[in-house]
């Protein structure tokens, strides 16, 4: 048995130490945002955020997160009440097939967590490692800005309450 | 009191003399160029620029090519790589071919000044004048780009210029290089290319305390900017000795199958090698390998050995029920690429047993690659190796490097891995900075 933090709670699995963390989330906690590409960390699609940063989570096995702080798309908004990033998507009609956006949109949010401002040539950077075989490029690139806008809106409007 | 005088004045008169002997005139800029040269020059000047590997220092991250302000860090202080594009005032644009070809023979400016032996002009200095003009040419036909190098920052007394001259007098044997009549036009060809432009042992040969390549100890391994560049001599970690071929393959595609792929600042050399003409490659390639030498027979058995052990399909040699925290890490985050600890390969990256990157007498290599992973081989697009920095503490960093050298060679525990660890998550710094240089 292992504790793994995820999406802000502790969560009991029972599963062998070198699992990659992919097949607990899926397997073990229902977590099925993250998705399995090649399983070799080359495709992104199984991207979460590790303390913050984005991990391929196919090849980091379970062992290794003891008391780290683990972030899947669940984590960022659910279809119910979408968090600003997942509503800059649906917004933009991003999604082609969406396999890949679940890694699309966490490694995004790493990078709007740093940069509030980002540049197109800031997000075309971040999303490198992140492939998407529909072409819907253009649309995440579209989506990732109205999420900053979003995000800036939602802090201004918190401002504004306190 | 006498020969107080006579000492005073023998050392002012010691002074002056050095100073007459270590002023360099300056060479007369010539602002309006009206040369027109050659298309062939021009090419081969292209071609031997790449194997000089110019653009890595004199261009910044995400700089214009040839524009400089790249820092290049040494134990001195940091140098910052000149711009060497031909813009009138902040570029080489004003130099003349004799200003050039001083530079590139002595280290020095075209307005007089000595250059720090960061610019390998202890390499250049080799160079046959048509290939100097050849590469002048180039140069002088690139975009100019204005960009002034940021200031340099050197800790006294290596901010005095003028040191420079002392140290030439010391280390910099002017060229060219006599050709070896004992050896065929091949090996002569590499040896000139490899030990000029090519200046391989900038990285590759230790430097002493003054920051001069050791000759005793030519090739036996140096540093570069945090990296190992490992031996080239007898001395060389490669688990399967090198030879012309494998040379060849890995730096005209910057990997081959019995060693791996370029990472670090090597990874850069592969790619300028990509497109040089077939017969200087293979010329370097033969001189590289006669200074590796022939490989004794215990060292081919071995490398034999290591060659069926990679081919293998080991998808059953978990150490025990009890797997150590390194070997845990490796199973579940290396070895699908890299096979072996009970898991089948789904891709055909290295054998581990097979990198010279573990065996190395450092595991700074190591150590890097496994956080920042490797792109790439040629900067071209394909599969990576992904970097685990955001995914591995310093303590799982060395346990699996631990593992790692254990596991994969016969060679004797690193001392200390987290030291290399942290060394590799410290950007190098410069303490003592002097504004002057």
């Amino acid at each position: 048995m292992m504790t793994l933090h995820v999406n802000g709670a502790d969560r009991q699995v029972d599963a062998e130490r070198d699992t990659p963390l992919l097949y607990v989330l899926r397997n073990n906690l229902a977590l099925n945002a993250a998705k399995f590409g090649c399983a070799l960390g080359q495709c992104g699609a199984c991207t979460v955020l590790l303390d913050g940063q984005p991990i391929f989570s196919c090849i980091v096995p379970i062992s290794v997160l003891e008391s780290r702080r683990i972030t899947t798309l669940e984590g960022l908004g659910s279809a119910q009440n979408p968090g600003p990033m997942q509503r800059a998507f649906i917004e933009e009609q991003a999604a082609q097939c969406g396999f890949c956006i679940p890694g699309m949109m966490l490694r995004a949010q790493a990078l709007l967590n740093a940069n509030k401002n980002p540049t197109e040539a800031d997000i075309r950077k971040q999303l490198q490692p992140n492939l998407c075989r529909c072409g819907t490029h253009m649309r995440i690139i579209r989506a990732v800005k109205r999420a900053a806008q979003l995000m800036k809106t939602a802090a201004a409007t918190d401002s504004d309450r306190t | 009191m006498r020969l107080l005088t006579v000492l005073i004045v023998v050392a002012v008169a010691g002074v002056a003399a050095f100073w007459v002997w270590a002023m360099r005139p300056p060479v007369p800029p010539e602002p309006s160029r009206t040369t027109v040269f050659d298309r062939a020059l021009i090419a081969r000047g292209a071609e031997l620029a790449a194997i000089g590997n110019c653009n890595v220092c004199h261009t910044r991250q995400d700089g214009a090519p040839y524009a400089g302000g790249r820092p290049i860090v040494t134990p001195f202080g940091t140098v910052h790589a000149t711009n060497i594009t031909p813009d009138l005032e902040t570029g080489i644009g004003g130099w003349s071919q004799s200003a050039f070809s001083r530079a590139m023979r002595e280290g020095v400016s075209r307005d007089g000044h000595h250059l720090y032996p960061a610019f390998p002009y202890d390499h250049m200095t080799k160079m046959r004048e048509e290939d100097i003009r050849a590469v002048y040419a180039f140069i002088m036909t690139r975009k100019p780009v204005r960009a002034a190098a940021p200031a340099n920052l050197l800790v006294f007394p290596f901010n005095i210029r003028l040191l420079v001259a002392g140290w030439k007098l010391l280390f910099l044997d002017r060229g060219p290089l006599a050709p070896d009549s004992s050896k065929d036009a091949q090996w002569n060809e590499g040896a000139y290319l490899v030990e000029g432009l090519g200046h391989c042992g900038a990285c590759h040969t230790p430097r002493n305390a003054l920051g001069a390549e050791r000759r005793d100890q030519s090739y036996a391994g140096g540093e570069s900017e945090g990296w190992t560049a490992p031996a080239l001599n007898a001395a060389s970690p490669a688990a399967v000795p090198w030879n012309k071929d494998s040379l060849y393959a890995y730096l005209r595609y910057g990997g081959d199958s019995l060693h791996g792929t370029a990472a670090g600042p090597m990874a850069e050399v592969a790619k300028n090698l990509a497109d040089v003409p077939e017969s200087d490659l293979r010329a370097i390639a033969a001189y590289v390998s006669a200074v590796a030498g022939t490989p004794s027979a215990a060292r081919t058995a071995e490398a034999t050995k290591t060659i069926a052990r990679a081919k293998k399909d080991v998808i059953s040699d978990r150490s025990s029920s009890q797997p150590t925290r390194g070997e845990e890490i490796y199973a579940g985050a290396c070895a699908q690429c890299h096979g072996e600890a009970g898991r089948e390969p789904a891709v055909t990256a290295l054998n581990l047993a097979l990198t010279s990157t573990l065996r190395m007498p450092w595991p700074d290599n190591v150590v890097r690659i496994i956080r920042e992973g490797i792109h790439s081989p040629n900067g071209g697009v394909g599969p990576i190796m992904p970097g685990f920095g955001a995914v591995l503490t310093e303590e799982q960093i060395r346990d699996l490097v631990a593992y790692l050298r254990a596991h994969f060679t016969d060679r004797p525990p690193w001392d200390d891995i987290g030291a290399a660890v942290r060394r590799s998550t410290t950007p190098e710094t410069d303490q003592k900075v002097d504004k002057r240089s």
